[in-house]
């Protein structure tokens, strides 16, 4: 049996009346490319960000690495090793790609109470961020300003900031919303390529990507997942079907 | 001429320190001290307002407390004075221990909070340093203190004499303008600029930014004690009225107009909101109105400051070829 990088237990979240998320268990084997697939309002967001710290849940335990992280703040679990994406573009949006990428290096290596070095001339963590662009094909795009990329650059370098993290594991909230064909398919690939070095968690929205990628997949319906399996058996798993996949996906 | 920069704003901003280096020896030469207090007191003020724009126009932090510190700096100078103790290293280490911890303590709980929040809780806590030095009868209360003597260093440090209480200003500006863009351009600098744009993101990139913005406040407001410490030397007197909320309000002016976020528009915009205020009241009683007027417009319209007009120029010149 393989191990365990992230264990769910039990988790729950309320926003007054809404029950976001309903006492959901799950357990993320490392290296896998596991989806969270299910309609809009789920949950799939609300799960990422208790999972990345953004927002407390009402009761539950997150372990990651074989110990709880339920009480370490966002900062505390990306420094652990578990880089997050968003599904709306969230960059620091006046400073260049490598600015961008530079910052994802330096918050995951060592404190920044350095007040006299220029980061400008640190080569070491330029080098380690173009890597990360380059993962990302957006290398030669380094020094323009990140709000002036079209939408899938922006996506790309969302992916970019997250890998430069050298994350034990990714939680990707839609990497692909709103992009076209072309750059979907790019992204498929950029995933693909990380197959079995870094443990992916993916929330995304197009199926045809998501069959093509995961090697496992959960279906979360009103904030409660109600399958976990293998790709091929939850595409003929009628309860799903039913729920979620509708017949043009049977 | 390699050493002299090629850019419209680097030439301005370089002419300006050329100007002011030897400017006690030319206002003694034309015979004009007024022009030298003048300059003193502006220069004070840009010290002040260089420590504002590290938290303001690189943090994002708009505190209306400022002036605060600088009467902390101030009183640093008066109280120690009051009792014969003229040592002007305990003077500064009063400054500047005094200022950090009521920095770190009032910062720990206004940074707890965001926009509108952060600027009416860091006003009120200089208010209470209002109230406070307002009660202290010992001192003078509204009527403040006369200090009597400056702050006494050794020999070549000394501040007594115009000209040496000049450069002791001009030289802490420098230091300081220096100081904040080594800091900026450093890791914790892009730190707290990164925080001021994406301070979600910034953390899930992991970084407790919550820690890094305390620390750049308890800094800035360091080095606004030193610019109160000088001013107590200055004025040779301290009163309250140095620090209302009103002063902040001026602070933060001078940081607009110069350009926030910019290493030399508090400098400008320090000369420019004194030279104006000068000015204005010389011609017409009504100065106030129309200086609030032109404040307003700035604001509104005048995107980027002295700064940000001067590096429009450089990039229509490089568009222009
Ligand atoms: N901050 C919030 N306050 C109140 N309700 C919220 C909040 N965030 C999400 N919700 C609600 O929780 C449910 C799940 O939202 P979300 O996690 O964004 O779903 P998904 O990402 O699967 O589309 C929705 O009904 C949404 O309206
Ligand atoms: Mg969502």
């Amino acid at each position: 049996m393989a191990e365990q990088l992230l264990n769910i237990h039990q988790l729950n979240k309320h926003f007054g009346g809404i029950v976001a998320t309903d006492n959901v268990n799950l357990s993320v084997e490392q290296g896998l490319i596991h989806a969270i697939i299910g309609p809009n309002g789920a949950g799939k967001t609300t799960l990422i960000a208790q999972l990345s710290g953004q927002i407390k849940p009402d009761s539950g335990e997150i372990e990651f690495g074989g110990h709880s992280i339920t009480g370490y703040n966002t900062a505390r679990r990306a420094r652990e090793g578990l880089a997050r994406s968003f599904q709306i573009t969230s960059v620091v949006m006046p400073m260049t790609l490598l600015q961008n990428v530079m910052l994802a290096v330096q918050g995951t290596s060592g404190h920044s109470f350095r007040f006299w070095s220029p980061v400008s001339e640190d080569r070491e963590m330029a080098t380690a961020a173009l890597e990360s662009l380059a993962a990302v094909g957006l290398d030669d795009r380094a020094d323009r300003i990140a709000a002036n990329l079209s939408h899938g650059e922006q996506r790309q370098l969302e992916v970019a900031m997250a890998l430069a993290m050298k994350p034990r594991m990714l939680l990707l909230d839609e990497p692909m919303a709103g992009m076209g064909k072309e750059e979907g398919a790019m992204m498929v690939d950029i995933l693909n390529s990380l197959k079995g070095d870094i443990t992916i968690l993916l929330v995304e929205h197009d199926m045809d990507a998501v069959f093509s990628l995961a090697d496992r997949l959960s279906v979360l319906v009103n904030g409660h997942i109600i399958a976990t399996d293998t790709v091929e058996n939850i595409r003929n798993n009628h309860e799903v079907q039913k729920a979620y996949l509708g017949d043009g996906h049977a | 001429m390699g050493w002299f920069p090629q850019t419209i704003s680097g030439r301005v901003y370089a002419v300006i320190l050329l100007i002011l280096a030897p400017a006690p020896f030319v206002f003694e030469w034309i015979n004009q001290p007024f022009y030298l207090d003048l300059l003193s007191r502006a220069l004070i003020l840009a010290i002040a307002v260089v420590s504002l724009n590290l938290i303001l126009g690189f943090g994002g932090m708009v505190s209306l407390g400022h002036a605060a510190y600088i009467g902390i700096g101030a009183y640093s100078v008066g109280i120690p004075s009051y009792y014969d103790f003229y040592n002007g290293w305990l003077h500064l280490g009063l400054a500047l221990s005094v200022s950090a911890a009521f920095a770190f303590v009032t910062g720990a709980i206004s940074l707890r909070t965001k926009g509108v929040y952060f600027i009416m809780i860091t006003m009120a806590f200089s208010q209470m340093v209002y109230f406070t030095f307002l009660s202290l009868e010992e001192y003078g209360a509204d009527d403040g203190l006369v200090i009597y003597s400056r702050s006494e260093f050794p020999e070549w440090l000394t501040m007594d004499g115009s000209t040496s209480l000049y450069y002791w200003i001009f030289g802490l500006l420098l230091l300081s303008l220096f100081f904040v863009r080594r800091l900026v351009h450093a890791r914790f600098g892009r730190v707290i600029v990164g925080s001021k744009f994406n301070d979600q993101r910034m953390q899930a990139l992991g970084f407790d930014t919550y820690r890094y913005r305390l620390v750049c406040y308890v800094i800035s407001a360091m080095m606004c004690s030193l610019a109160g410490m000088l001013l107590g030397n200055f004025t040779g007197f301290i009163s309250p009225d140095m620090i209302g909320w009103a002063r902040s309000g001026e602070l933060i002016f001078m940081v607009i107009i110069g350009g926030a976020g910019t290493f030399f528009g508090p400098l400008v915009g320090t000369i420019a909101f004194v030279l104006l205020e000068e000015f204005l009241s010389l011609i017409t009683v009504y100065w106030h109105l129309i200086f609030g007027v032109m404040l307003v417009a700035l604001v509104l319209f005048g995107k980027g400051g002295i700064d940000g007009w001067l590096s429009l120029m450089d990039r229509k010149r490089a568009d222009n070829g």
